[in-house]
C-alpha cells in the first residue's frame, strides 16, 4: 500500500511536471484527486485494511494528497505565470507611437503674462482696477497735467470720437479714476487696452496694452517705487536680473523715470536685441505728481505716491522672442499653441 | 538733439572722459544719449595729397594718370577718370584714398591696374566722404574735392574737414527745452561731472549809426508775443562761412547755406533762441507790427508755398502786410537774397500753444516751431541776438548798427521756490544733508540762499518741490536712492469676485480646449454686414471715430461676432483642419441720441464671451462646453429655447440661453450664408455670452451635498411623440411628475428613421430615483415610472414603446 501510494505520487509529479494549460492541470487534479481519482481509490480500498494499519496508511493518504496538492497549487503558479507571460507578450505595443492628442486650450500669450504679471501684483498687495477704453480727455489727459495743446499730447497720436472723448493712449486714465473713488491707502494696477492711431507694422500696433500702476498712501517715497519695481523685474525675467533708473518726463509723475533691464541677451555688452544699448526699456515710473492728487482731493502735504506703466507687447516679445506684434491679433491657433 | 562733443570745450570741460563715458554719465544724471557716434567712422587712410604731375593714359581718352604727393615719401600713382583733373590741376590738393582705404557705405579701395596702369588709390569727391556741398562751398559739384591750398598735405582727411569729431545725439524731454541748445546741454554735463562752466557775454562793437532810424516794433498781442527783440545789420555781405562754422553746423545735423543763414541756426543750436532773418528792404515803411493775420490773409512762406493764415495764428508784419508766420517760418517777401543789404535779426519769444496749434494747422512743423512751442526763456531774446551779431563782426559779414528794438511784455523777475531739504528727502527716500542738496542745485545754476531756491529764467519746467526733488535726484543719481520695498498701510491685494469669475469662465474654455484669440476693438462697419444685420439693426450704431487708421479700424464694435468669424476664417484659410477660440472681448454699446451714436458721451462698455470653433465639436458638443460654463460657474436654472430670428445664426440651430428670466447669451450654428462669406463650407459654431449676465446669475455660494447613503434605481422609459415636441419640455414633465425621489433624469436616444412613423421620433430617458433615507421599494420605483408615463401620455401624446 505505501508503495502504491508512493508510486502515485511519483507518477502525479511528474503528470504536473508535464502540464502546460489550466485544463491540462485540472485533468490531472481530477485524475488523482476526484471522486473517481486515484487517491479516492485508495482510501474506499480503505476497508480492505487492518484495523491497526489504518491510522498509519491513512495519514500516509493524507501526507500524499497533500502532497499532490501542494505540487498542484505550484504547478498552477507555474502555468498562470506562462499565460500571464504569454498574455504580455501578446499584449506588447508599439511604445514609440505617437499619443492621442488630447485638446486644451491655450491662454493668449499676452494674458499668461498679464496672469503673471498680475499674480506677482497681487502677492505685493496690490489690487486689479479697471476703467473703460473709450474715456474722457479729462482722464487721460487734462486731469494728469496734460493740458489741451501740450507738447506731450504730440508724442501720443490720440483717435477721438468728440472733442472730449477719445480712445485712452494710456492706463494712467485709471489712475484718477481710482483716486476718485477710493482715498488711500490705494495699491492698484490697472492692465488694458490703449490705442494710439500707429499705422500697423512689425513693431506698431493702433492696439496695445499697458499696465498701470499706482500706490498713494502716507509717507510714500521713490525708495519703494524702486524697491517693487525692481522686485517686479526680478520676478518676471529671474532673480539674476539687473535694473536701472534712469531721469525721464512725464507731465504727472514728478520726479519720473524710467526703468531699463540690462540686456538678457548680451548682459550688458550691447549687440541687436538691445540696440548696441545694453539696456532694455521696460516700463516707465514716478512719482505721483502733487496737481494729479490735488485733483482727486488728495492732500499732496499728506500723502506722496508712486504710479508706473509696463508696456504688455513688448515685454511678452522680448520674453518669447516675437518679432511681429501682428501676430497678437491675428489668431492663429499654430501660434496660439506656442504658449 | 545733436551735440559734437567739442563744442563742449567752449564752455566747460571735458578732458579725460571718453564717449562712452560721457553716453553713460550723462543719460544717468537725466539726458538721455541715444547713441555717440564718431563723424569719420567709415573714413580710413583717406589723406590729403598734391597732385604733382597729371598724363594722358596711354590707351584711354578719358583717364589720366597722376602722381601725388601723399607724404608717403615716394609719390603715389593715381589713375582717375575724373572731369576736372586735367594738366591744370597739378599743384591742388585733394582726398586721396590710399591703398586699403575705406570711405562711407562700406566702400573699400584697394590698388588695382585700370587699362592696365596701376592705380594705388584713388582721389575722391565731397559726396563720396558723404560731406554736403555746403560744407566745402568751393568744391565743384561733379568731380574731386580740391582743398584750399594752406591745406598741410599727408595728413588724415578727417582732421581737415572736421570729421575728426564725435556727436552725442539725445532724446530731450519735452519739458526741457533748454536743453535743446549746445549751452544748455553743457550746463548739464558740467554739472553731471562736476566741471566748471562758464557762458561768456557777447560783445559787440557796433558801427554807430542808431536803430531807431531805421524801424520800430509794435506788438498787438503781448500774451502771444511777451517779447521781441531786434537788431539790423547794415552793409551785408553774403558770402559762404568759415570752414569752422560750417563743420560745427554740419556735425550737429544742419546744412550750412551762407553766411546769415547759418549765423542764424548756429545760435539757435547754441542758445536754443530761434532767430530769424529777413531783408529790410522789404519792410514797407519801417514797421515791424507783431499781430494776429486778418482774416482772408495770407503768406508764401519761404519753402514756396502759398499760406492762408488766419486769425487764431499769429504774423509778423510791416505797416501793412505780413512777413513771416511768427515762430514757424519767413516769408518768402522778406528772404535774405544775394542782392540783401540790410538785416533785420529777429529774436522773439511766443506763446507756445499758439505755435503749436499754428504749426499743426498749416501742417509745417519746423525747427523753430517744434521750439517755441514747449515755451521758450524770454530772458534769452537779447544774449542770442547780441550773440548773432557779434559773430556778424567776427565773420566780417556786416556792419552792427547800434541800439536795439526791444518789446517786453514779459515779466523777467526771478522765480523762487521754498527750500525744503527735508521734504526732498521726505519723497525720495533719502537723507542728504541741506548744504549736499544745496550744492546740486547750484550746478544747475540754481541759487540758494536761506530758506529760498532762486530758479534760473531757463528753467521753465520748474514749478514745485517736486521739481526740485528731481534736480537732487538725478545728480544724486537715482541709483544711490536706497531701494524700499514696503512702507505705508498693509492692504489685500487679489482678484475682486467679478474678476474671479472671468477667470474661471476662461478656464472652462481652456479645458475644453478653446484657445484664447484677442481682437481689434474697433472694426469696418462692413463687419455687420458680414453677420447679416439687418439694416436697421440697433447694433450698426457704433461709436465712430473721428479720424482713424483707415475704414477697416473706424468703428468701436458692437458685437465680437465678426472678429470671432474673421479669426476662425484666417485659421480655416491656413489649412488649420479645426480651430477652436474664445475672446472675452469688449463691446461699446453708444447712447442713441436722434437715431446716431451721441459722440458726447461714453458708450457703455461690456465684456463679450464669444467662443468660436470649427471641425470638431458638434452642435451639442459646443453646446455642452456652454452648460459647462454654467455649472462651473454655479448658474441655477439654466435653460434654452429657440431662437429662429437671429439672422447671424442658422434659424433652426440656434439658441437663447437663459437663467431664469435672464437672457445670458445666445449660441448657434453660424447662418450657411455668412459660413459662406468667411470662406466656410462646413458648420461654424459660436456663442456671445454677456459675461455681465453670467456674474449676475452665478451663485458665489457653493453647498455641500451628502453623498447619498442609499443606493439608486434606475428605469428606462422610451416613447414615441411627434417629431415637434421639444426634449425639454418632456424632461421638465417628467421632473414634475415623478417629485422628489427623481435624482435626475438624463435623455440618452433620439431615433427617427426605420421603424418610426414619418413625423415621429423615439425618445429614452433614463431615470435614476433615490430617497434620502431608505432604499427604494420596486413597487415605488414602477409608480414613479408609470407617473412619467402617464404625464408624458398626457401632455404630448406620446406612446410608449414595448
Amino acid at each position: 500500500m505505501k508503495q502504491q501510494l508512493e508510486a502515485i505520487l511519483a507518477s502525479a509529479k511528474k503528470e504536473l511536471g508535464e502540464t502546460r494549460t489550466a485544463r491540462e492541470l485540472d485533468a490531472v487534479r481530477v485524475r488523482f484527486l476526484g471522486k473517481k481519482g486515484e487517491l479516492t481509490a485508495i482510501l474506499k480500498g480503505m476497508k480492505n485494511v487492518a484495523p491497526e494499519e489504518r491510522p498509519v496508511i491513512g495519514q500516509l493518504v493524507n501526507d500524499v494528497r497533500a502532497a499532490v496538492e501542494t505540487a498542484l497549487d505550484q504547478q498552477g503558479q507555474i502555468i498562470e505565470r506562462l499565460a500571464l507571460d504569454a498574455r504580455l507578450k501578446s499584449e506588447t505595443l508599439d511604445v514609440t507611437m505617437p499619443g492621442e492628442d488630447i485638446v486644451l486650450g491655450h491662454k493668449h500669450p499676452l494674458t499668461a503674462v498679464l496672469d503673471e504679471i498680475k499674480d506677482i501684483f497681487i502677492g505685493l498687495g496690490f489690487q486689479i482696477a479697471e476703467g473703460p477704453e473709450v474715456e474722457l480727455d479729462h482722464y487721460n489727459f487734462e486731469a494728469l497735467n496734460i493740458p489741451k495743446d501740450h507738447p506731450a499730447r504730440d508724442t501720443q497720436d490720440t483717435f477721438y470720437i468728440s472733442d472730449n472723448i477719445l480712445l485712452r493712449t494710456q492706463t494712467s486714465s485709471v489712475q484718477v479714476r481710482v483716486m476718485e473713488k477710493q482715498k488711500p491707502p490705494i495699491r492698484i494696477i490697472a492692465p488694458g487696452r490703449v490705442f494710439r492711431s500707429d499705422a500697423v507694422d512689425a513693431t506698431h500696433s493702433p492696439l496695445f496694452h499697458q499696465i498701470e500702476g499706482l500706490v498713494v498712501d502716507k509717507g510714500i517715497t521713490m525708495s519703494d517705487l524702486k524697491g517693487v519695481l525692481e522686485l517686479f523685474a526680478k520676478r518676471l525675467y529671474g532673480e539674476d536680473t539687473i535694473v536701472r533708473f534712469r531721469p525721464h518726463h512725464f507731465p504727472f509723475t514728478e520726479p519720473s523715470a524710467e526703468m531699463d533691464i540690462q540686456c538678457y541677451q548680451c548682459h550688458g555688452k550691447g549687440c541687436r536685441l538691445c540696440k548696441g544699448e545694453g539696456w532694455i526699456e521696460l516700463l516707465g515710473c514716478g512719482v505721483v505728481h502733487p496737481k494729479v492728487l490735488e485733483v482727486c482731493d488728495i492732500d499732496p502735504e499728506v500723502y506722496s505716491g508712486y504710479a508706473f506703466g509696463i508696456g504688455l507687447e513688448r515685454t511678452v516679445m522680448g520674453r518669447f522672442k516675437i518679432d511681429d506684434i501682428r501676430s497678437f491679433y491675428e489668431n492663429d491657433i499654430r501660434f496660439l499653441h506656442q504658449f | 538733439m545733436k551735440l559734437p562733443l567739442s563744442w563742449l570745450k567752449d564752455y566747460t570741460n571735458i578732458d579725460g572722459i571718453s564717449p562712452a563715458e560721457f553716453d553713460a554719465a550723462m543719460t544717468m544724471s537725466g539726458s538721455k544719449v541715444e547713441c555717440v557716434d564718431y563723424l569719420g567712422a567709415e573714413i580710413n587712410n583717406v589723406v590729403t595729397g598734391k597732385i604733382l604731375s597729371v598724363e594722358k593714359h596711354p590707351d584711354s581718352d578719358h583717364l589720366v594718370i597722376c602722381q601725388i604727393d601723399a607724404g608717403q615719401g615716394e609719390p603715389v600713382q593715381i589713375v582717375t577718370g575724373a572731369p576736372n583733373v586735367t594738366e591744370n590741376s597739378i599743384g591742388e590738393i585733394c582726398p586721396v584714398c590710399l591703398h586699403k582705404s575705406t570711405l562711407p557705405g562700406g566702400v573699400k579701395i584697394t590698388r588695382g591696374k585700370l587699362r592696365g596702369v596701376m592705380s594705388n588709390g584713388m582721389m575722391c569727391s565731397f559726396q563720396e566722404l558723404g560731406l554736403e556741398h555746403g560744407c566745402v562751398p568751393y568744391a565743384c559739384d561733379n568731380g574731386i574735392l580740391f582743398l584750399p591750398q594752406d591745406t598741410p598735405i599727408g595728413v588724415d582727411i578727417k582732421g581737415v574737414l572736421g570729421l575728426d569729431e564725435y556727436v552725442a545725439d539725445f532724446e530731450i524731454t519735452s519739458n526741457r527745452p533748454d536743453c535743446l541748445s549746445i549751452i544748455g546741454l553743457a550746463r548739464e554735463t558740467a554739472a553731471t561731472f562736476q566741471r566748471p562752466f562758464v557762458v561768456k557775454d557777447p560783445e559787440v562793437k557796433g558801427c554807430g549809426d542808431d536803430i531807431a532810424n531805421y524801424v520800430s516794433v509794435q506788438v498787438n498781442e503781448p500774451t502771444l508775443c511777451p517779447r521781441y527783440s531786434a537788431k539790423i545789420v547794415k552793409n551785408i555781405k553774403i558770402e559762404p562761412s568759415p570752414a569752422w562754422l560750417r563743420e560745427r553746423l554740419f556735425a550737429a545735423g544742419v546744412r550750412p547755406i551762407n553766411n546769415i543763414v547759418d549765423i542764424t541756426n548756429y545760435v539757435m543750436l547754441e542758445y536754443g533762441q530761434p532767430m530769424h532773418a529777413f531783408d529790410y528792404a522789404c519792410l514797407s515803411d519801417g514797421k515791424i507790427v507783431v499781430r494776429r493775420p486778418k482774416p482772408g490773409e495770407s503768406i508764401q512762406t519761404l519753402d514756396g508755398q502759398d499760406r492762408a493764415i488766419t486769425p487764431e495764428m499769429l504774423a509778423i508784419c510791416d505797416g501793412s502786410k505780413p512777413v513771416a508766420i511768427a515762430g514757424v517760418m519767413g516769408g518768402a517777401n522778406s528772404e535774405i537774397t544775394e542782392n540783401t543789404k540790410t538785416v533785420v535779426f529777429e529774436s522773439a519769444c511766443f506763446h507756445g500753444a499758439t505755435i503749436r496749434i499754428t504749426a499743426k494747422t498749416l501742417g509745417m512743423r519746423t525747427e523753430a516751431s517744434g521750439r517755441f512751442e514747449k515755451g521758450l526763456d524770454p530772458s534769452l531774446t537779447m544774449p542770442a541776438l547780441l550773440r548773432a551779431c557779434e559773430l556778424i563782426e567776427e565773420l566780417g559779414a556786416g556792419e552792427v548798427i547800434d541800439g536795439v528794438v526791444d518789446a517786453c511784455a514779459a515779466d523777467l523777475t526771478s522765480k523762487t521756490l521754498p527750500f525744503e531739504p527735508e521734504k526732498i528727502n521726505a519723497l525720495l527716500g533719502t537723507n542728504l544733508p541741506a548744504q549736499t542738496q544745496a550744492e546740486m542745485l547750484e550746478r544747475l545754476e540754481f541759487q540758494v540762499q536761506g530758506n529760498t531756491v532762486t530758479i534760473p529764467s531757463f528753467r521753465i519746467d520748474i514749478a514745485r518741490m517736486c521739481d526740485l526733488a528731481e534736480e537732487v535726484a538725478r545728480m544724486f543719481g537715482y541709483d544711490n536712492i536706497p531701494v524700499r520695498l514696503y512702507a505705508g498701510d498693509t492692504t489685500q491685494g487679489g482678484l475682486s469676485a467679478r474678476q474671479q469669475l472671468e477667470r474661471a469662465a476662461a478656464n472652462v474654455c481652456l479645458s475644453a480646449g478653446f484657445d484664447e484669440s484677442m481682437s481689434h476693438s474697433f472694426i469696418s462697419p462692413k463687419f455687420y454686414d458680414a453677420i447679416n444685420l439687418p439694416a436697421d439693426d440697433v447694433r450698426r450704431i457704433s461709436t465712430t471715430i473721428l479720424n482713424p487708421l483707415g475704414e477697416d479700424f473706424s468703428v468701436m464694435r458692437t458685437t465680437v461676432l465678426p472678429s470671432m468669424l474673421d479669426s476662425l476664417s484666417h485659421n480655416h484659410a491656413h489649412r488649420n483642419p479645426t480651430a477652436s477660440l474664445y475672446e472675452l472681448g469688449t463691446i461699446y454699446t453708444p447712447v442713441i441720441k436722434d437715431g446716431k451714436a451721441d459722440a458726447e458721451q461714453l458708450p457703455q462698455e461690456e465684456k463679450i464671451l464669444t467662443l468660436g470653433s470649427y471641425g470638431r465639436l458638434s452642435f451639442f458638443q459646443f453646446k455642452g462646453v456652454i452648460e459647462a460654463i454654467c455649472r462651473e460657474l454655479n448658474i441655477k436654472n439654466v435653460s434654452f429655447t429657440a431662437d429662429t430670428e437671429n439672422p447671424s445664426y442658422h434659424p433652426g440651430r440656434c439658441a437663447k440661453v437663459f437663467a431664469g428670466d435672464t437672457l445670458l447669451g445666445v449660441f448657434g450654428t453660424a447662418h450657411p450664408i455668412i459660413a459662406k462669406k468667411y470662406g466656410f463650407s462646413t458648420d461654424v459654431l459660436a456663442a456671445e455670452l454677456r459675461m455681465e449676465a453670467l456674474a449676475a446669475c452665478a451663485d458665489p455660494v457653493k453647498l455641500y451635498q451628502p453623498l447619498p447613503k442609499f443606493p439608486a434605481s434606475t428605469r428606462d422609459i422610451a416613447v414615441l411623440v411627434d417629431d415637434s415636441v421639444p426634449a425639454a419640455a418632456m424632461q421638465q414633465a417628467i421632473e414634475e411628475a415623478v417629485g422628489a425621489i427623481l435624482e435626475n433624469t438624463r435623455l440618452f436616444d433620439v431615433y427617427k428613421g426605420k421603424g418610426i412613423p414619418e413625423g415621429k421620433k423615439s425618445v429614452a430617458y433614463s431615470m435614476s430615483l433615490r430617497a434620502a433615507d431608505r432604499t427604494l421599494k420596486d413597487e415605488e420605483c414602477d409608480q414613479a415610472m408609470q407617473q412619467a408615463i402617464t404625464a408624458l401620455e398626457k401632455g404630448f401624446g406620446a406612446v410608449l414603446r414595448s
